[in-house]
């Protein structure tokens, strides 16, 4: 019960002030399609700089949390996620929003994201501590397989191809060594001068997570929003309140699926939403009412979508592998402050950790309250045109790169990540597993050479590394990670072969 | 999409992987390089893996370039190279940005380029970007930027 006594903390003016900030940002960062929640917590990292760690990441936290449910306004106003995330929402919302139910829709859908992120928030502040603790018997074996653990499995997980995903992985770790090493002060593939410090974490972020987007955009030309806003008719919240209640079932079982996958490193909440509707549908006595504007559909996503928000800061908090590539980016953020996670962060930076968390438990329901008046704005926002947003986003990624280290050289590295991932990305790369294999690239390094001196000292390395049930038992994580996603790959594989087939037969 | 689309970014990342593991396995001192060794050997092996499978047309993941595409996308990547690479330190951040933004906006802009009316809504757009950065970063953050040639 830790936690309680850092309550206050959130509440100080300025923290408070920034929770306002971050959240309402948020929703209307979250509600512009084209603006991924990874994203905007990417460009805001440069704006913490100046700020203690506990408010820099109370801003992450609240922007976190809160464009994940902001993607909902332009899913149920629009008929486009703000997400991958909210794809589930439209099903119902934007039809209960063609209905004149719009207000009701996004009330709905609020509420429950505020129910399911609190749970997903007292999760995480129940079991942190616990494995913070259990992660204190690691060793630089265990934690080398833990980074490389984080690195397979968002690179199987989090990408169509297994092969492609783990070289991102790989080429994330092998841009990690560039610079003077740390033992010997040897140069690294320093091909120019500019790169003599190595890759600084956070332009990297920004220029694989903003720059992408921005060419994305550049890619649909001179086209029109052609979204069109519905309006919002006046519903009373208490209705809203009593239906989200009445629906208990629906909500249960996206609040505890969402928890679930969130927990799961590299699942992230894309398929939180989409599993807990197709279950709602499943255990719901009007399972036919799914996708004619139900509310059950509307409950079950988004309380799915925000409790995963919560468990997905569970392993990067206590073994530093993020669950998904915004708390991969929120590590970054953690990084730049001096702070590492696990039991670090609980030993040595309490009030960092728990005014973090708090804040987040906080955040769900200032996002509840702010998202109900601030849906029709955001609705708006998400029609401005994508010209300004991709000229808006890449003026903001050049300043904040460049603000890092006031260093040319940080703008030129942002820019050529972020040019190369997206063609990388065509190509079926991705960029979330790059990301990750750059910020553990040094953890893992780091953990590889002290055990790697630890073994030649005593029972050498094979044994040092391929023994005791906890490495085992991590090493049978990543082969199984592995096997799972070639599995699933040839699955799919053989489906799109026999759809082939069958239109050909047709 | 054209199989031997995906020849080429494979087989640059393939030519990649090995000068890593080359360099990785040459140089000294060994200790330095032992991490680079082991990441490199995984990266070569699954670059030419990847290499491979595009040589032989079976390469089916991502959805490649297309020439509407390209068209769209270059004169947008031509002014960020010349901004990044060359207009924020050659002409200031703030100028260069303004420059920039305003390019873009008149590029991508929906809005008729005959009209005197989307010009006017271009610059006033343009104008409040250049309040909005320079507030947050001069006025804010404090962030020391290159000379500027117009202004500051």
């Amino acid at each position: 019960m830790e936690f309680i006594g850092y309550f206050g903390e959130v509440f100080q003016p300025v923290s408070f002030l920034l929770l306002l900030v971050g959240t309402i940002g948020g929703l209307i960062l979250g509600a512009t399609p084209g603006l991924s929640p990874t994203m905007a917590v990417a460009l805001l990292i440069p704006f913490t700089f100046q700020l203690p760690a506990a408010q820099g990441l109370i801003l992450l936290g609240a922007a976190y949390t809160s464009t994940v449910a902001g993607g909902a306004v332009s899913a149920i106003l629009l008929k486009i996620p703000g997400a991958p995330a909210n794809i589930a929402t439209t099903l119902d919302g934007h039809t209960m929003a063609t209905q004149g139910r719009g207000a009701e829709a996004l009330q709905l859908s609020f509420i429950s994201s505020a129910i399911g992120g609190v749970f997903g928030v007292l999760l995480l502040i129940f079991l942190t501590p616990l494995l913070a603790q259990w992660a204190l018997a690691f060793g630089p074996s265990h934690l080398f397989w833990l980074a490389i653990l984080g690195v397979t499995v968002i690179g199987t997980l989090d990408s169509n191809s297994v092969v492609k995903g783990l070289l991102s992985g790989c080429i994330g770790m092998w841009l990690a060594t560039i610079g003077f090493d740390d033992i010997m002060g040897a140069q690294r593939f320093i091909f120019h001068p500019e790169l003599s410090g190595g890759i600084n974490i956070i332009p990297a972020l920004i220029g694989l997570f903003a720059i992408p987007q921005v060419l994305t955009m550049f890619a649909r030309g001179r086209v029109p929003s052609g979204a069109e806003v519905i309006a919002v008719r006046k519903h009373p919240i208490g209705a809203a309140i009593r239906e989200t209640l009445r629906r208990w079932r629906s909500l249960s079982i996206g609040t505890i699926i969402g928890s679930t996958i969130g927990l799961i490193p590299g699942v992230g909440g894309q398929i939180a939403g989409l599993v807990a509707y197709d279950q709602a549908r499943k255990f719901s006595p009007e399972r036919k009412k799914f996708g004619t504007g139900h509310s059950e559909g509307v409950i079950a996503a988004e309380s799915a979508n925000n409790a995963m928000v919560g468990p997905s800061l569970v392993p990067l908090l206590t073994l530093s592998v993020p669950g998904s590539p915004t708390a991969a980016v929120l590590l970054g953020g953690l990084l730049i402050h001096g702070i590492f996670p696990g039991s670090d962060l609980f030993d040595n930076h309490p009030d960092v950790a728990w005014t973090f968390i708090n804040s987040m438990l906080i955040g769900q329901i200032l996002m509840c309250i702010f998202g109900l008046y601030v849906a029709g704005f955001a609705a708006r926002v998400a029609q401005v045109p994508q010209s300004v947003m991709a000229a808006l986003v890449l003026g903001l990624a050049v300043f904040g790169s460049y603000s890092v280290q006031n260093s040319m050289g940080d703008v030129y590295v942002m820019a050529a990540l972020g040019i190369g991932m997206y063609f990388l990305e065509r190509f079926g790369f991705a960029a979330a597993p790059l990301v990750l294999g750059l910020i553990l690239g040094p953890i893992a390094e780091a953990n590889f050479i002290q055990g790697a001196m630890i073994a030649d000292a005593s029972v050498g390395r094979t044994t040092y590394f391929f023994s005791g049930v906890l490495n085992l038992s991590l090493i049978a994580i990543v082969v199984a990670s592995i096997a799972y996603s070639v599995w699933m790959e040839l699955r799919q594989r053989r489906i799109d072969r026999q759809e082939q087939n069958e239109e050909a037969a047709a | 999409m054209r199989q031997w689309q995906h020849i080429f970014p494979s087989g640059f990342i393939a030519a990649v992987g090995i000068w890593i593991c080359w360099v990785s396995y040459t140089r000294e001192p060994a200790q330095a390089f032992l991490f680079p060794r082991l990441i490199s050997t995984v990266f070569v092996v699954l670059a030419l893996w990847t290499f491979g499978k595009a040589a032989l047309g079976l390469s089916r993941v991502g959805d490649g370039i297309g020439r509407r595409m390209v068209i769209n996308i270059a004169p947008g990547l031509a002014v960020m190279l010349i901004y990044v690479f060359w207009a924020a330190r050659g002409l200031g951040f703030y100028t260069a940005s303004t420059i920039a933004f305003f390019m873009l906006l008149s590029i991508y802009d929906p809005a008729p380029h005959n009209a005197a009316r989307s010009w006017i809504m271009r610059i006033l757009i343009t104008l409040g970007f250049l309040a909005v950065m320079y507030g947050l970063f001069a006025g804010i953050l404090n962030v020391f930027t290159p000379r500027e040639v117009l202004f500051q």
